[in-house]
């Protein structure tokens, strides 16, 4: 009787023991943090629906695991990001951190994130700073998106292949905006007829512009996210500028976070990217067809890298069978970059950051009428940043 | 050359402005008569352009957009005095500071949640949209003009209301001693709602007109805010006549720093810092302003 009660209680008790291999059960916690107020709300929208279309195409487990998604916001303020990773780290316990779009912000968190004695990976689905490609590089801090000057770079090196003299140059005057001129004037050869930088936030530019119009300039390179680049491009095709001289500019300032705005004024402008809409491999064909699907509109590049930095932490717990708990393993999985991006070829550098393409896309209109960026073709193949060779990866 | 410069330039000071002067003259009337600091009137700016918007969407025409979202938002203006600000006249400017900064952050969730987080799209209507050459070599747009027209129609407008009116006789009185027009059997009450509501809808207009030249979205009025103080501390508080002249100055200083050192190979911080520079000068020479309302 009692041995019969014995043999019952195990053959319940084993086979639930059998079941649980000692990680993957576990699962995985992931912080986004994004900036989901204010006028970039709809840069951290893209964040979180690219990264959540992601854990959905891994069936509700990346890699397997049981995901958790935390989503906090930034408030585009680095020390409200800073205190959201503080919780994220410290009373969510997270495993990786993710998001951050802007650079100020990552530099005011990076610390929290990488200095935790847990171990927890911090993989940027945007800002790409470059203190952390080079001296200030880290085993646990990977950016699934770009180094910042890149974009501005491919567009330096295109307008010297085209062949233009005199460049006139803007951006905001900001950490962000030197580093995207820096990084043009890096790969462009001709001659910089004025570099002018403007107040952080400012969306009135008719003083900027008549002087621009008066240097006479071959082209304009300009850097201005979100609304003030919407300003930009309306009051450059308003005074009549844009078909005398064309206008050159990074997806940021091309993307579908700008256009709905602009409306026709931006057609025909040129942009450098890493990404478009209309990039032709078969990831990138399923995540622009799913995300329409789903959030009814197209996505921004902003939304195209949280999937990828959630694909690529999905490739990595596949690696390891869904467990984060050996971090050396994580990592070198992570370094591995097994995954299909929405760019294309994608490999990671010495310093945690891509080597990827980068194109050359013009504002035109889909078949339904919608303003997208089109693929002219490509500027830099496999490009690499300017800042690994400082980075002394421990 | 540069005399062509300058002239383009001064046009687009007059023009940034009057735009100023539209929102300040608003504020300046809150401030005087109530003696309430308005935060939230930003707000009502982008209130403006959004329902412009909007409107311009449903009616197929700016012209008409434009006066429909004045009116939109004097509703607002009309709702948001009587249910926020009205209990607050009484408090102390920290209270009030707190209070509208509140405010801002609930017309920008509202915003978000009516209208997404994204810039939304107003054009410039066709029939405004060309170029005229006024200056040679520099094509100016029809556009920028009419807003500069408006903005000066508006001021005349404001200056009839506020000279030949009893109701502009009794914003006056108020600006000047409000204990004491009380005391004199005007329903101040009524007198604060309506001059609430009517800054409002001078907001709504300078947002509806920059919605097609800047951009449309949330928090579009908080660095227009920042100027406009500015302009109200130049121009004396409560004086619309003030208001006016310290606008205009303001747009063109704004303008002309923001070029000007540059082009001598001067630090483009002093851009930035232009305004506050003037702003600083003339407290130190006229404390109260320009035009003081309060003798």
């Amino acid at each position: 009787m009692l041995r019969r009660t014995l043999l019952a209680a195990l053959a319940v008790a084993v086979p639930a023991l059998a079941v649980q291999p000692a990680a993957a059960q576990q699962g995985v916690k992931i912080g986004l943090i994004t900036t989901q107020s204010g006028p970039n709300a709809g840069l951290g929208r893209d964040m979180v629906d690219g990264f959540n279309l992601a854990i959905r195409h891994a069936g509700g487990r990346l890699g397997g695991a049981p995901t958790e998604l935390i989503v906090g916001d930034d408030q585009f303020r680095p020390d409200a990001g800073k205190a959201m990773a503080e919780r994220m780290v410290q009373r969510d316990r997270v495993d990786i951190v993710t998001g951050v779009i802007f650079s100020n912000i990552m530099l005011a968190l990076s610390d929290t994130v990488l200095k935790d004695r847990r171990g927890v990976f911090l993989v940027s689905g945007n800002a790409g700073p470059s203190e952390l490609a080079g001296k200030d590089c880290h085993p646990n801090f990977f950016a699934a998106s770009w180094q910042n000057d890149n974009t501005h770079e491919a567009m330096g090196q295109h307008m010297t292949n085209a062949g233009i003299k005199r460049a006139y140059i803007m951006a905001p005057n900001y950490p962000a905006g030197r580093d995207a001129l820096a990084g043009f004037k890096r790969f462009f050869k001709g001659e910089i007829a004025g570099e002018v930088y403007t107040q952080l936030g400012q969306t009135d530019y008719a003083a900027e512009l008549a002087a621009l119009r008066a240097a006479r300039p071959d082209a304009t390179y300009i850097f201005y996210p979100g609304g003030m680049g919407v300003a930009y491009i309306r009051q450059y095709s308003q005074l009549g500028l844009m078909p005398q001289v064309p206008l050159f500019a990074p997806s940021f300032t091309a993307d579908q976070t700008i256009l709905p705005g602009v409306g026709d004024a931006a057609l025909g402008m040129f942009a450098s990217t890493y990404w478009s809409e209309s990039l032709g491999n078969p990831a990138n064909q399923k995540f622009v067809a799913d995300f329409e699907a789903a959030y009814n509109r197209i996505p921004s590049p902003y939304a195209a890298q949280s999937y990828d930095a959630a694909m690529l932490i999905d490739s990595a717990l596949k690696a390891t069978g869904g467990s984060i708990a050996n971090k050396d393993a994580f990592r070198n999985a992570l370094r591995a970059a097994n995954f299909q991006s929405t760019r294309g070829p994608f490999k990671f550098n010495t310093n945690h950051f891509p080597i990827q393409n980068y194109y050359l896309t013009q504002i035109g209109k889909d078949e339904k009428g919608r303003l997208v960026n089109q693929m002219r073709g490509i500027i830099f193949s496999g490009h690499a940043d300017a800042y690994a060779s400082q980075c002394k990866m421990r | 050359m540069a005399t062509l410069l300058f002239l383009e330039q001064t046009l687009n000071g007059l023009q940034l402005g009057v735009t100023l002067f539209l929102m300040a003259a608003g504020l300046t009337l809150v401030f005087g008569i109530m003696n309430m600091v308005n935060l939230a009137h930003g707000s009502l700016y982008m209130v403006g352009a959004f329902l412009t918007a909007t409107f311009s969407q449903w009616t197929g025409s700016f012209a008409l957009a434009v006066p429909l979202a004045v009116a939109g938002t004097f509703v607002v203006g009309l709702a948001v005095e009587t249910v926020a600000l009205r209990t607050l006249y009484a408090r102390d400017h920290l209270d009030q500071v707190l209070a509208t900064f509140g405010l801002i952050l609930f017309f920008n969730e509202l915003v978000k949640i009516v209208w997404g987080p994204v810039a939304i799209f107003i054009d410039v209507p066709a029939f405004l949209s060309g170029r005229v050459e006024l200056i040679p070599g520099a094509p100016y747009p029809v556009y920028r003009l009419v807003v500069l027209a408006v903005g000066l129609a508006v001021a005349l407008g404001l200056w009839w209301l506020i000279a030949k009116t009893r109701i502009g006789m009794l914003i006056r009185a108020g600006a000047s001693n409000r204990e004491m027009i009380g005391a004199l059997g005007v329903d101040i009450k009524r007198l604060y709602t309506l001059v609430f509501a009517l800054g409002a809808a001078l907001a709504a207009l300078a947002g509806a007109m920059a919605g097609p030249i800047y951009v449309v979205e949330i928090g579009m009025g908080d660095s227009m805010l920042i100027k406009t103080f500015v302009v109200i501390v130049i121009g004396g508080i409560g004086s619309i006549r003030g208001a006016f002249v310290a606008a205009i100055i303001v747009g063109v200083v704004d303008t002309f720093g923001r070029i000007v050192p540059a082009q001598l190979g001067l630090p483009t911080a002093i851009a930035e810092m232009a305004i506050y520079i003037l702003m600083a000068a003339v407290l130190f020479w006229k404390p109260a302003g320009l035009f003081a309302a309060r003798a």
